[in-house]
């Protein structure tokens, strides 16, 4: 009793983060906040429901409560509906085996079902690890006009970062010839950005096949794509063009935030034909105070503003107090940075206090400071550029 | 306990016939990116009332645009939930259907879906009212003193002049109410004023509004409240919040701008825990501020880009203040774009309103320059 879907996504938001520090020591990363009211997650989905796919499967395995309860039912991104939706997929106990999910294969192997209800014709394979509006659409579209097997999204990199990438080697057709992983000399620079279309029935053969191979790791790169390759399936690139940014470090984190700031913002969050949403909180709009300033910023709803904002991005219901100053730092939801404190080249999670006239990194040192949630940080305690605070952090400087 | 909510969205409308030209009283813009009724509405969710009837009667699509099914105030329910009650009228002539003006009437229209009510208590409200208010306390108050209608009052200074817009309402040491005095013309002093927050047993509502079908009674105040005072047991409930009731654009501008500045007055209405006010979702990315921009003492909502001069201002979602503009005490609703080198000052502007490039356009105080909604200065 399910519609045919023609295309069914499936998002893989097991990851761990593990170079997020305390940011994803509680949560996925896909859910991690970002740009004043998102989370990382908000700008696939989005993408999807902006390219007309209304059934996705997110799967799930490293610290889901906070993914959960975000995702819901869907309804902030119209994907509350009577066929199809969002559906969270976790790892299950079957009859035979239970198992986590081994791999990126492995985990879209455990779902065939989900697919398969839908009897779609192809299956998209994302990532929940990016900032980047993309159209799947035209990509699908590409993909069946080549007639392909498969078709993989790829985006020019700088030839001297190609090797940190899944490579692909074209024809003049855009025909995928050779996939190498992390070349060390790398002959081309379309990199892999980890999205997928594949042929739904070819698809369940191959991973099929993966399944019932003891050494492979049941990795799309790794496997699946040389796999098919081998085989000679007729496997496309997909050039895109346009903001794509890998949020798996504080730095880069960091720079994607700041990607949003300026007249002409690097990635504009105000386009009107290609919306982001997210899952809105209930605050008051935020309030300015007489004694504020604000330059080059973004800020949500809930703030009160009191102290200096300089080229940062304050989320729902931070308040900033007289005489403190937060410069080229993202500060997260209700955080508190009192009188006199200063916050420079900072990410400060949410709920955390910072003390009257602390310290936070120094403008000369652009070295990213990370501070974790729900900390309290005395008044006056000074932290070094760099330093990656959590509670531990704190009660062992205080001695 | 099971209580029923029920707003009166239009009964205000001629206070603020500018902003009521295309609108309901219910739903007025305010505060940055509310709507007169989320106050209302908000107040009865958080107080655990979960099935709500909202009579209205003309200029009703912004409200229902805005309410929809009813999801941003969790009131989307299979069981009870927000029910729309239009006018109804039947297809033939029937006098007795016509449009009301008054409250009694209001409740007369719907009488058919009164009589349907199950509920113990029956919660009214009008949508001018502003506040943040323990519905369940008051409640509570009311089935403790055995009311029959438990009315909601605040103690304010009264002058002749504003007492008029009022209902003064009387009432002994021990909270009984013993006179209700609509619009008097000849009272000034500390009084206690009607909130238009009213509890009520639900079978004496529907006793009162079959009377009042049967009598031809039109007036709440005078046909129900003074006319049984002295006979029923209706009482008082002191609140003691941020309150404000607007019966015209001066109070509307005024009380707008009572939430810029000192933060008690937002955090009696806005920042009250586990009472939050909702609002319609309206998706919008958070506010940029450009580094030409200068911005003291406002309340801005999020979707805006701020490029200019603001101060002592209310900005609502979507607003674009462009470089070199300055706003000053002024409220700017939903879209409105205001041009480089653009000057304002005490202007209110409908919803879509465009300012041209190097316009200065300035109201006073006392009488704030309006801009009805999608006007091209």
């Amino acid at each position: 009793m399910y519609n045919k879907k023609e295309c069914v996504a499936m998002l893989l938001a097991g990851g761990q983060g593990s170079r997020l520090y305390t940011l994803t020591e509680k949560t996925a990363k896909p859910a991690v906040p970002f740009g004043a009211k998102y989370r990382i997650i908000d700008f696939t989905l989005s993408n999807c429901v902006n390219s007309g796919i209304d059934t996705v499967g997110v799967l799930t395995q490293y610290q889901p409560l906070v993914l959960n309860e975000y995702i819901g039912n869907g309804q902030p991104w119209d994907l509350d509906r009577m066929n199809g939706g969002v559906m969270v997929l976790p790892p299950y106990q079957g009859s035979k085996s239970a198992d986590w999910y081994k791999g990126t294969a492995n985990a879209i192997y455990q779902n065939m079902n989900f697919i398969n209800r839908y009897d779609p014709d192809y299956v998209l394979i994302l990532s929940g690890d990016h900032i980047y509006k993309m159209d799947y659409d035209a990509m699908l579209e590409a993909h069946k006009k080549n007639n392909a097997a498969a078709t993989i999204a790829v985006i020019n990199v700088p030839i001297e970062q190609a090797s940190r990438f899944g490579i692909m080697n074209t024809d003049e057709n855009n025909r995928i010839i050779e996939f190498e992983e992390k070349p060390k000399e790398p002959k081309s620079t379309k990199a892999s950005m980890g999205i997928y279309i594949f042929n739904r029935k070819l698809l369940a053969d191959y991973l099929e096949d993966d399944e019932n191979d003891p050494n492979s790791s049941k990795d799309f790169g790794k496997n699946i794509i040389p796999a098919m390759l081998n085989n000679g399936e007729k496997m496309y690139a997909y050039e895109f063009s346009g903001y794509w940014k890998d949020v798996g470090t504080i730095q880069s984190l960091w720079e994607a935030n700041m990607d949003l700031l300026g007249e002409n913002p690097t990635f504009n969050l105000y386009d009107n034909d290609w919306r982001i949403y997210s899952r809105s909180e209930i605050r008051p709009p935020h309030y300015i105070g007489s004694d504020a300033t604000v330059d080059n910023s973004i800020i949500s709803q809930g703030c009160e503003v009191h102290g200096i904002v300089e080229n940062s991005i304050l989320f729902g219901g931070v308040k900033i107090a007289r005489g403190a100053y937060v410069k080229n730092s993202i500060i997260m939801q209700d955080t508190v940075v009192r009188e006199g404190a200063s916050v420079s080249y900072a990410i400060v999670d949410g709920d955390t206090e910072l003390g009257a006239g602390s310290q936070i990194g120094a403008d000369a040192d652009k070295r990213i400071t990370l501070i974790g949630s729900n900390l309290v940080i005395p008044h006056g305690m000074k932290i070094a550029s760099g330093e990656m605070v959590n509670a531990q952090y704190i009660e062992e400087k205080k001695i | 306990m099971s209580v029923q909510g029920i707003i009166f969205t239009n009964l205000h409308d001629k206070n603020i016939p500018e902003l009521t030209l295309k609108r309901t009283m219910a739903s007025v813009p305010y505060a940055c990116r509310y709507r007169l009724i989320d106050f209302a509405l908000s107040n009865m969710v958080n107080s655990g009332i979960t099935s709500v009837s909202v009579i209205t009667h003309y200029n009703y699509q912004s409200l229902m645009d805005h309410i929809g099914a009813g999801k941003d105030w969790d009131l989307a329910r299979r069981s009870g939930g927000i029910k729309i009650l239009p006018p109804y009228m039947t297809a033939y002539a029937n006098t007795q259907n016509a449009l009301y003006n008054s409250r009694m009437e209001a409740l007369k229209s719907v009488n058919y879906s009164l009589s349907r009510f199950t509920s113990d208590y029956v919660v009214l409200s009008d949508c001018d009212v502003i506040c943040n208010v323990d519905l369940n306390d008051m409640i509570n108050d009311h089935i403790r003193n055995g009311a029959d209608i438990t009315m909601a009052v605040k103690r304010v200074l009264l002058t002749n002049e504003t007492a008029k817009r009022n209902v003064v309402v009387e009432a002994d040491d021990d909270g009984r109410i013993t006179d209700v005095n609509a619009y008097p013309t000849n009272v000034s002093g500390y009084h206690d004023i009607n909130l238009n927050i009213l509890v009520i047993n639900r079978e004496y509502l529907q006793s009162i509004v079959l009377d009042a079908i049967a009598h031809g009674y039109t007036s709440f105040n005078r046909d129900v409240l003074s006319r049984n005072a002295s006979r029923r047991n209706y009482r008082i409930y002191k609140y003691n919040g941020y309150f404000a009731n607007i019966s015209s654009m001066e109070d509307y501008y005024k009380h707008s701008m009572e939430l810029i500045g000192a933060s008690d007055n937002r955090d009696q209405l806005f920042g009250i825990k586990n009472r939050p006010i909702y609002t319609k979702v309206r998706n919008s990315a958070p506010t940029r501020y450009d580094s030409a921009s200068n911005v003291k003492n406002s309340l801005v909502a999020d979707g805006c880009i701020i490029e200019g001069t603001v101060e002592n201002s209310i900005i609502f979602r979507g607003v674009k203040v462009s470089k070199g503009a300055t706003v000053k005490n002024s409220i700017l609703f939903q879209d409105t774009v205001i041009g480089a080198n653009v000057f304002l000052n005490c202007v209110i502007t409908d919803k879509n309103v465009v300012i041209r490039d190097g316009r200065i356009l300035s109201g006073h105080e006392s009488l704030p320059f309006f801009i009805e909604k999608g006007k091209l200065v």
